[in-house]
């Protein structure tokens, strides 16, 4: 089988504490080796000089948008877009028509990921059937068809009992529930975070209590059950707080950020473009600092993209007609690149594990590493490159993006999946 | 009449936008342009030919995705008597009730060669979305809960008529203060001509980041209404409220309506204003919107000098007001 040598890269793999400038090895789809091997004589080689070399990276939070609304995204195109985003390794919101709320559904999944033969895909399940916050939906099942995590995403489970029983139940299966932490009473008909901004503009606010109530609620109940609890996207002060502090106290929680979240504020809204309407909304400078701290002292683990691809009529409209939501995938790791590694809130390494190790522990899959054995998904990133962000490029279907135009450094130049060059920038 | 009338062929003309879409984008300059153009209009609506022909061959389309009758009547008729062509849009019967989006309507309507439109809207930003995506003038008259700066302008235009002046005065905007846009135009144009402002409602209806705007928040009508010389009542926006806001509309007007016992604290020349619809009995009873103190018709009035203003800044030739 052909030997390949990724030659000469700035190895980072958090998994086994690395960052050296080494040779990577692969053959037969898997890692061989790591290091300077003059005994191996490979059939290709990859120069990474100057490069860094690391894990295939994972998005953990990302809406391909099939079955049901294919005018988005589909498996296809949106694996396809993390593979120019450098993520090998995707798993999928159950919001989709029908939703996957069941074992063959989360099988779909798997069957159009392998038919596209792009990333890797997990499904994310339901926690309830439909959606619908009522009962479960049945886990045991959906855990059978390849389901790594649970929740109904942006229908947050009203319900507490439910919640809580979700928690239980889940802990059986050692799988996590992820909470879109939203009071839907507080935010009904918001547009924005309430503040400055949603004043000046006549906008409905949303305010950060709306997420603040629902994190502490989950936190509770996570104590109470001992279930896991995974926050997505947290973007106010006051949960990056309430996380640190049920860490602390030994909660079984995680938690994680959207890139927007770390770089724009709600004065993007002023223009009314939608491409800046999120869902949790982007808040303010003070947000943005407590996001970021949260990021370094490690109370947020997680970045994800929330890639939720919106195709163009339905962005370009009224700003409160609009749908939230915005593609993610393709810009996460110039806009970290830029918000978090440039300015030195942390250093590539860190970021990378929280791309990498980070996800897959939640998750419990096996990807995220360059331990000599695994599947050879590797990532090689260009942190010197200069390019300006165009949508108009994108893999996505869609080009619903907030930092059109953005000057960034970093690009992703090579994505390899078990083996196999499957991008090449 | 103002006292400088043997300069009055060459006003400060201060003016090179586009569009009008909220106060808050104009400077005090560019707000007195507006203003002090008006002042030619009124005096010419006092003549018996009122009809100019500076806009002849101009087309204004009144694009109207809300109910609207003041406003939509008022630029109808100012443009109109700037001999411009005017069209009238209103979103129902339209192919807006077919499905068609708002930007593709303006689209199709501005492809008949119309100069200048003038947007209602229920969706804050709105005529923002259609000034990017439109090559013609665009004009806000009313964004959801955002700006209604022609409102706001007539208003403004009507204390400096009836007062003198702007500057040192205290002005209280009374009521749905969340949910008004005409409080956002008011407070932008007042705050920059030098007035005072107070924004006077129930806690529930005031946002306390409104300070910003520097101005001051009260929730007790009676304690600040002896400092006043001007009080807006504005109207309670039932459309735009979910429920609870207040527990009923008779406790609202007790603590807030303007009634003649309230009146009676008042200073006597107090200049009130409302920019109506007004809900009669909720916020001002009818003595007192029917009494001395009142201006509503007024602004009325001052409205179509206003928007005549306003259409002649955006789409005439600069300086040329034919008087």
């Amino acid at each position: 089988m052909s030997l390949l040598c990724i030659r000469n890269g700035r190895v980072i793999d958090p998994s086994q504490e690395l960052d050296r400038v080494t040779d990577v090895w692969i053959q037969g789809g898997k890692i061989v080796a790591i290091g300077a091997r003059p005994d191996l004589l490979p059939r290709q080689v990859l120069d990474a000089t100057g490069k860094i070399v690391c894990p295939g990276l994972i998005d953990m939070h990302v809406h391909l948008r099939e079955p049901g609304r294919e005018e988005d995204e589909t498996i296809a195109s949106g694996t396809a877009a993390a593979l120019a985003g450098g993520f090998t390794t995707v798993a999928c919101m159950p919001n989709t028509e029908p939703a996957i709320d069941n074992q063959a559904a989360a099988e779909f999944v798997f069957l159009q990921a392998e038919r596209a033969g792009n990333a890797n895909v997990y499904p994310i399940g339901c926690v309830t059937k439909g959606r619908k916050g009522a009962e479960l939906a049945e886990i045991g099942g959906l855990v059978e068809g390849g389901a790594v995590a649970f929740t109904d995403d942006d229908s947050p489970v009203v319900s507490a009992e439910i919640m809580r029983r979700a928690l239980e139940y889940c802990r059986m299966f050692d799988k996590p529930v992820l909470s879109h932490a939203e009071d839907l009473e507080l935010t009904r008909g918001g547009i924005m975070h309430e503040g400055t901004w949603s004043m000046r503009l006549g906008l409905r606010g949303m305010p950060a209590a709306a997420e603040e109530v629902m994190i502490h609620r989950d936190i509770e109940l996570a104590r109470l059950t001992g279930g896991r609890l995974h926050i997505l996207h947290v973007s106010s002060a006051g949960g990056v707080e309430l996380i640190r502090r049920a860490k602390e106290r030994g909660v079984n929680v995680t938690a994680e950020v959207n890139p927007h979240h770390l770089v724009l504020t709600d004065a993007a809204l002023a223009g009314y473009d939608s491409n800046f309407k999120m869902n949790p909304p982007l808040r303010t400078a003070a947000d943005v600092l407590a996001l970021i701290a949260g990021l370094k002292d490690g109370t947020i683990d997680v970045i994800s993209s929330d890639h939720s691809p919106l195709a163009a009529e339905k962005k370009m409209r009224e700003l409160d007609q609009a749908p939230f939501g915005i593609v993610g995938l393709e810009t996460l790791v110039p806009v970290c690149a830029a918000a978090l590694v440039g300015p030195g809130h942390l250093s590539w390494r860190q970021l990378i594990e929280k791309l990498t190790v980070a996800p897959a522990r939640i998750l419990g899959i096996e990807q995220g590493t360059l331990q000599p054995g695994a599947e050879a998904d590797v990532t090689i990133i260009d942190p010197e490159a200069e390019w300006t962000i165009d949508p108009s490029a994108f893999r996505s279907k869609s080009r619903n993006s907030p930092f059109t135009g953005m000057k960034v450094r970093s690009r992703i130049q090579t994505v390899l999946v078990a083996g196999e060059i499957r991008f090449e920038g | 009449m103002s006292p400088d009338s043997s300069q009055r062929n060459e006003p400060r003309v201060c003016w090179s936008r586009r569009h009008l879409l909220g106060l808050e984008d104009l400077s005090r300059e560019e707000i007195l342009t507006i203003l002090e153009t008006a002042e030619r209009f009124v005096e010419v609506g006092e003549r018996r030919r009122k009809k100019r022909s500076t806009l002849a061959g101009k087309v204004v389309v009144n694009l109207f995705f809300e109910p609207s009758t003041r406003t939509k009547t008022s630029f109808a008729l100012a443009a109109r008597r700037l001999g411009a062509d005017t069209l009238d849009f209103s979103s129902s019967g339209s192919s807006t009730s077919k499905g068609e989006t708002f930007i593709d309507t303006a689209k199709n309507i501005e492809a008949m060669g119309v100069d200048l439109m003038v947007v209602r809207h229920a969706s804050a930003g709105a005529p923002h979305l259609l000034a990017q995506q439109l090559q013609c003038s665009i004009i806000n008259a009313g964004d959801g809960a955002h700006e209604h700066p022609t409102q706001g302008l007539l208003d403004i235009f009507t204390i400096r008529q009836k007062k003198g002046r702007l500057e040192g005065l205290t002005v209280a905007l009374v009521g749905d203060i969340l949910h008004s846009r005409v409080a956002r135009s008011n407070i932008h144009g007042l705050v920059k001509l030098g007035a005072h402002v107070i924004v006077c409602g129930p806690s529930t209806l005031v946002p306390p980041l409104i300070t910003e705007l520097k101005v001051e928040i009260s929730h007790n009508l009676d304690a600040i209404l002896p400092r006043c010389d001007v009080v807006n009542m504005l109207r309670i926006q039932f459309e735009r409220q979910r429920s609870g806001l207040f527990p009923s509309v008779a406790e609202y007007a007790r603590l807030f309506a303007m009634d003649g016992a309230r009146l009676k604290k008042a200073k006597p020349d107090l200049l009130l204003l409302a920019p109506g619809p007004i809900n009669r009995g909720v916020e001002i009873t009818p003595e007192v919107a029917d009494g001395p103190n009142s201006a509503i018709l007024q602004q009325v009035a001052n409205g179509l000098a206003v928007r005549m203003a306003v259409l002649q800044l955006l789409c005439g030739q600069p300086g040329e007001i034919e008087t």
